[in-house]
């Protein structure tokens, strides 16, 4: 078997008295889609900010690409990355909010050029014509000079999309990517996804579009107290749910 | 086919009428009031004791105009110092560092705890304390030489000023949603280069207002610089004054120059807001 693309191993997180994640182990393989369900304060989202390092993990690993996250092992024990390492280590991961936080002060194409030309300092005319075959691929050319706040939620979110994969990552994690939308704007962030999905991105998604879920998941993983209930394939754990928490979850939302 | 909602009968139709003006008699029962006040206040002050051609001919006399440059000259200056030092104790203050927090905030206690008059006599006469200043065995100077009237002001004004004008550029970086520092995370930047390219841009927005009041006052605060002989507008005023003992007649000048450059910094800051306001007005324009 090759090796996992991400490895997540007893990882446990708590906010004072609040466990967030309860020794989670978790492999995602390249090219794999991976979708996060659960109820608010199960741990999805914990767990994604966990592997882009927005919230460092107390106890257990996370290994991306064969490299441990965060920390580094010497002398039996762990020592804290700098600063400057986890940034490094965070170009490998693109990172999709609920809240799209896009920069307001900066237009579409800015935002998307912003991470290639600061951090990676690439050449700026190559990063905009490769921002304007992103902007093409979420259909939002014509919107390259708008302001953030001149956007539909969808658009903004796209954009965001877009600018999550300027940096060329390996891995995009998704957190309830379309929560904050209208309902009639949801449709058109997850097929940017869906098109995503189909190039062979590997992805982690959080989310509670379960329709979304049976279609593109190749792996579902319901969490709940911040530990993974149940996890396999879309069609079995969405269709024909074994655990008794998973069942009455999935009444509860359909 | 449109079917319309079934209404209740009884309320008639005034989509057609207009609203009348109202006659606001108590505004111009004010307004004639205050007038009268002005008028009163205006002549007593026409027949008081005040020779208003003394105020014309030193308006322009060469040691006020003289005196209102050094003014600005020191305002912008000090104004400078004290956005510098305020936007660096604001990021110290906000940084997880234990050790630069609590300098920062020493940094703030100290200058704004005491009064801005004695810490300028305090710069002024600083060679009481170090007669000599300098590296050891590269520059070396003495104290008196050093600390001119100008250098004294613009340490203690601007020392002084990035005190307050650290508070304004916190709740100015506070006010940016963390969000924003976590996309800037996600996408690889550093602590630093978020709070320049991502955090201060958008906190520009919310602290020219109050930046702009901090100026006003730093323009007015430059008056205080006179008492350690700083050639600033009311200094010269003053050594006019002492001369040809038109007390009055020069401190109305000196007054009228303030109130000049106040009024024109006043629509410098409109221009200023709307360039930070990129990206945030677009909507109601």
């Amino acid at each position: 078997m090759t090796q996992p693309l991400v490895a997540i191993r007893s990882v446990s997180k708590n906010f004072g008295e609040f466990q967030a994640l309860n020794k989670v182990s978790l492999d995602v393989r390249a090219g794999e889609v991976l979708c996060l369900i659960g109820a608010s304060g199960s741990g999805k989202t914990t767990l994604l900010r966990c592997i882009n390092q927005l919230t460092p993990v107390d106890s257990g690993g996370i290994w991306l690409d064969g490299e441990l996250l965060g920390v580094r092992e010497e002398g039996g024990r762990l020592h804290r990355l700098t600063e400057r390492q986890i940034a490094r280590q965070r170009l490998k991961t693109g990172m999709v909010f609920q809240r799209f936080n896009l920069f307001p002060h900066k237009t579409a194409l800015e935002n998307i050029t912003e991470g290639p030309v600061q951090v990676q300092g690439r050449n700026r005319a190559e990063v905009q014509a490769e921002a304007m075959e992103l902007l093409r691929r979420v259909g939002l050319v014509a919107k390259a000079d708008a302001y953030p706040s001149q956007l539909s939620g969808g658009q903004q979110q796209r954009v965001a999309i877009a600018r999550a994969l300027a940096m060329k990552p390996m891995l995009m994690l998704f957190d309830e990517p379309t929560s904050a939308l209208d309902p009639e704007l949801v449709g058109e962030v997850l097929s940017v996804m869906k098109e995503l999905a189909r190039s062979g991105m590997t992805m982690m998604v959080v989310t509670h579009e379960l329709g979304f879920a049976r279609e593109v998941a190749d792996t579902v993983i319901y969490m709940d107290h911040g530990a993974i209930v149940e996890s396999g394939p879309a069609a079995e754990v969405l269709g024909a749910p074994r655990e008794v928490r998973t069942k009455s979850f999935l009444s509860a939302v359909i | 086919m449109r079917t319309a909602p079934a209404l209740a009968g009884g309320f008639p139709d005034i989509s057609g009428m207009t609203v009348a003006r109202q006659a606001h008699w108590q505004r111009w029962l004010a307004a004639a009031a205050i007038l009268v006040v002005l008028a009163a206040i205006g002549r007593a002050f026409v027949n008081g004791q005040i020779e208003w051609s003394y105020v014309g001919r030193f308006l322009t006399a060469k040691a006020i105009l003289e005196g209102i440059v050094n003014t600005m000259v020191m305002a912008v200056l000090a104004m400078s110092l004290g956005i510098v030092l305020g936007v660096v104790a604001a990021i110290m203050r906000l940084s997880p560092n234990p050790v630069l927090k609590s300098v920062a905030a020493g940094y703030t206690w100290l200058f704004r705890g005491t009064p801005l008059i004695l810490q300028l006599l305090l710069w002024f006469n600083i060679a009481l304390v170090f007669p000599t200043i300098g590296i050891p065995g590269l520059w070396e100077a003495r104290a008196v030489d050093v600390m001119t009237p100008f250098l004294s002001a613009l340490l203690g004004l601007g020392i002084n000023q990035g005190a307050y004008t650290s508070e304004v550029m916190r709740a100015g970086m506070l006010s940016v949603d963390v969000g924003q520092y976590e996309a800037a995370q996600a996408i690889g930047m550093g602590r630093l280069r978020a709070l320049r390219r991502i955090i201060l841009p958008q906190a520009m927005r919310v602290v020219t207002p109050p930046l702009g009041n901090e100026f006003i006052g730093m323009v007015k605060a430059t008056s205080l610089a006179s008492v350690i002989q700083y050639p600033e507008v009311l200094h010269a005023a003053e050594n006019i004054y002492y001369a040809n003992s038109r007390v009055i007649e020069l401190l109305i000048v000196a007054g009228s120059w303030y109130l000049l450059v106040v009024s024109i910094l006043t629509p410098l800051q409109m221009l200023l807001e709307r360039r930070f306001a990129r990206g945030a007005l677009q909507i109601t324009r």
